[in-house]
């Protein structure tokens, strides 16, 4: 496991054709804490995850994890300096088994090339078993070894969930983008997500930085939170002050002065 | 119904893992061993036939079937191989020599069109690759000096180390050979890092480059593998055929090995396997129907194209997975009597996805 570092983000701001989808968001998140992004719908939070993720790229400003300058790489590079990511609408290889999909997890660990894998060397086989090893901790840590050989498409939305954030836990990251963990989840099973969240933070001590409507969650697994609205940041502090914050139940509530 | 007790990670890199596969694997290889003494002269040409299309088949099911990115102008590699692999033969290139240059020159073709076949998708790259076929047949049929243009190109006589191989049981086996190594090379890729990377740029580009996949490479990969698996059938297929012309290798050509795949079942190696079958006994059952048939419907031009259609329509309407599909559905009918329902491989709902990056 690498050593978590800090996030820091500037100024940050990306157009789309005219529209501010984020416009000059700063934000730090610090190494082992719990950092929760809250606000409308289209306020632009997954973008945010976006830009960090490399998928997009800023119009402005800049996107540091440690010393490493996120803005210099590749989308596929970012998953090396230890960045792992979940999608809001789950976006897993359907029609691939459990297995293949946390192994596809390992691939930032794995080297291969074509004509290795041709005639699968006895080196090949040893880093396979290696790394299903690997997987299988995973697989024991989020308790899904009953859907092991599934297909994706037959399983449900909540072990689908399970399954994202056990494939984004394979590549071993040291801080973890959660788009929305407990969307489309009922309470039962958002409690369940709650404990996983802790059992990760402190087990595997990973940084969180996630996405959430549910305030509930967010304020049982938060050390902070950052509101925003119309690509603009409102207000970070704890859940409290920002549950508290005028502007934040405006933007929620649409309530008027 | 058997259950598999599992105590070993090798056991899931295994392909063979029920009793009843190895059976059905050992009786194939039986059959395929001994078809020189069971088959006439024809009919072992024939099945020799098959298994280089089997070949072909596996090289555009790699690209289709498991990276996702369609190719409408399969033919062309065919071709190129085909042409790359006499024309180095004339030269008195030797047998073991021109394949291996043949793969490795169709490989790098190959890639360089993935190169440009990375930043397309769906449509585009349809009539991207289908316009490279169309280009590369063109080209066959004007570069005169070197392919013999459309006056056709003499296949030299097949030898090997030279042993020329004359008789059809010895070419029969040269095509089991390298079937067998292609197919067991695709089936390792798939359990390797390599082969789970193109799963993953077919079901979700997204997902797969923030896990670390670098997309466009993939693609690239996937190009240049399944040109060089299809240049390899293209060049056995130059000493079935003897005489190359430009037009074997054309869009209907193409056709057909997507038919093959479609048919077959996308997504599995053996789906490739199974639709070589169906296209191999296809021509002899239409001949057989032009028989029966009345003269006025049997000797309609364009029956041939027509059925082609008719099955690929049928196919995609009641059974998108193919004959592989259908296979599995079967056997799970049996592995599960008497607790198969009719509901048991109902397509599940599957959920919304994030709005495309492109």
């Amino acid at each position: 496991m690498r050593a978590a570092q800090a996030l820091q983000v500037r100024n940050l701001s990306i157009e789309f054709g005219g529209v501010h989808a984020v416009e000059d968001v700063s934000f730090d998140v610090e190494p082992g804490e719990t950092f929760a992004i809250i606000g409308p719908n289209g306020a632009g939070k997954s973008t945010i995850f976006n830009l960090i993720s490399r998928l997009y790229t800023p119009t402005a400003g800049t996107i540091h994890y440690g010393e490493q300058n996120l803005l210099e790489l590749p989308a596929h590079k970012v998953v090396h300096t230890g960045i792992g990511r979940t999608f809001q609408n789950i976006e897993l290889f359907e029609h691939a088994t459990v297995l293949q999909n946390l192994l596809v997890g390992r691939h930032c660990h794995m080297q291969s090339n074509p004509f290795a894998s041709f005639v699968f060397t006895p080196g090949l086989r040893k880093t396979e078993i290696e790394h299903r090893r690997k997987v299988e901790d995973i697989i024991d840590l989020m308790e899904i070894a009953q859907y092991r050989d599934e297909r994706i498409s037959d399983l449900s939305y909540g072990a689908r969930k399970n399954v994202e954030l056990a494939r984004a836990l394979c590549t071993e990251p040291s801080l973890l983008l959660l788009d929305e963990p407990a969307s489309g989840l009922n309470n039962e099973e958002t409690d369940d997500v709650s404990f996983w969240l802790e059992d990760i933070k402190h087990d595997l001590g990973v940084t969180l930085v996630m996405v959430e409507h549910d305030m509930n969650l967010v304020g049982q697994v938060a050390d902070r939170v950052m509101a925003i609205n119309d690509g603009k940041l409102l207000i970070i502090g704890t859940p409290d002050e920002v549950r508290e914050n005028p502007e934040v139940q405006r933007a929620y509530l649409g309530i008027a002065e | 119904m058997q259950f598999l007790f599992k105590t070993a990670y090798n056991d899931d890199i295994r392909f063979l893992a029920k009793t009843g596969e190895k059976i059905r694997v050992a009786i194939a290889m039986l059959f395929l061993i001994a078809a020189p003494l069971l088959l006439q002269d024809y009919y072992l040409a024939e099945l020799g036939l098959l298994l280089v299309y089997a070949i072909a088949g596996v090289g555009l099911m790699i690209l289709t079937g498991h990276t996702g990115q369609v190719s409408f102008g399969h033919a062309a590699f065919l071709g190129i191989g085909a042409y790359t692999h006499s024309i180095l033969m004339s030269k008195g290139v030797p047998f073991s020599v021109s394949i291996l240059i043949t793969v490795l020159f169709s490989g790098v073709v190959g890639m360089i069109i993935g190169r440009s076949a990375s930043k397309m998708f769906g449509f585009y790259l349809a009539i991207a690759t289908l316009a490279f076929g169309i280009l590369i047949e063109t080209v066959f049929g004007e570069w005169g000096g070197l392919t013999g243009g459309y006056q056709g190109f003499v296949v030299p006589s097949l030898k090997i180390f030279g042993m020329p191989l004359g008789e059809a049981w010895q070419q029969y086996y040269l095509d089991l050979v390298l079937a067998l190594v292609v197919i067991w090379g695709a089936s390792n890729l798939f359990r390797t890092p390599t082969g789970r990377s193109f799963l993953a740029v077919r079901d979700s580009e997204l997902s797969a480059r923030s896990l670390g996949v670098n997309v466009e490479w993939v693609k690239i990969q996937a190009f240049g593998v399944s040109a060089a698996i299809t240049a390899l059938g293209g060049a056995l297929l130059a000493h079935h055929l003897t005489y190359l012309v430009p037009d074997v290798f054309g869009v209907l050509e193409s056709l057909k090995l997507m038919l093959m795949i479609v048919v077959g079942g996308l997504g599995s190696i053996l789906g490739a396997v199974l639709g070589a079958i169906v296209i191999s006994i296809l021509p002899v059952a239409i001949s057989f129907l032009k028989d029966v048939l009345p003269p006025s419907i049997g000797q309609t031009a364009g029956l041939e194209p027509l059925l082609f259609g008719l099955i690929i329509v049928l196919v995609i309407v009641f059974e998108p997975l193919g004959i592989y599909g259908r296979w599995m559905k079967l056997r799970f009918f049996f592995e599960s009597f008497p607790y198969y329902r009719k509901s048991s491989f109902v397509r599940q709902k599957s959920y919304l996805k994030t709005e495309r990056m492109r």
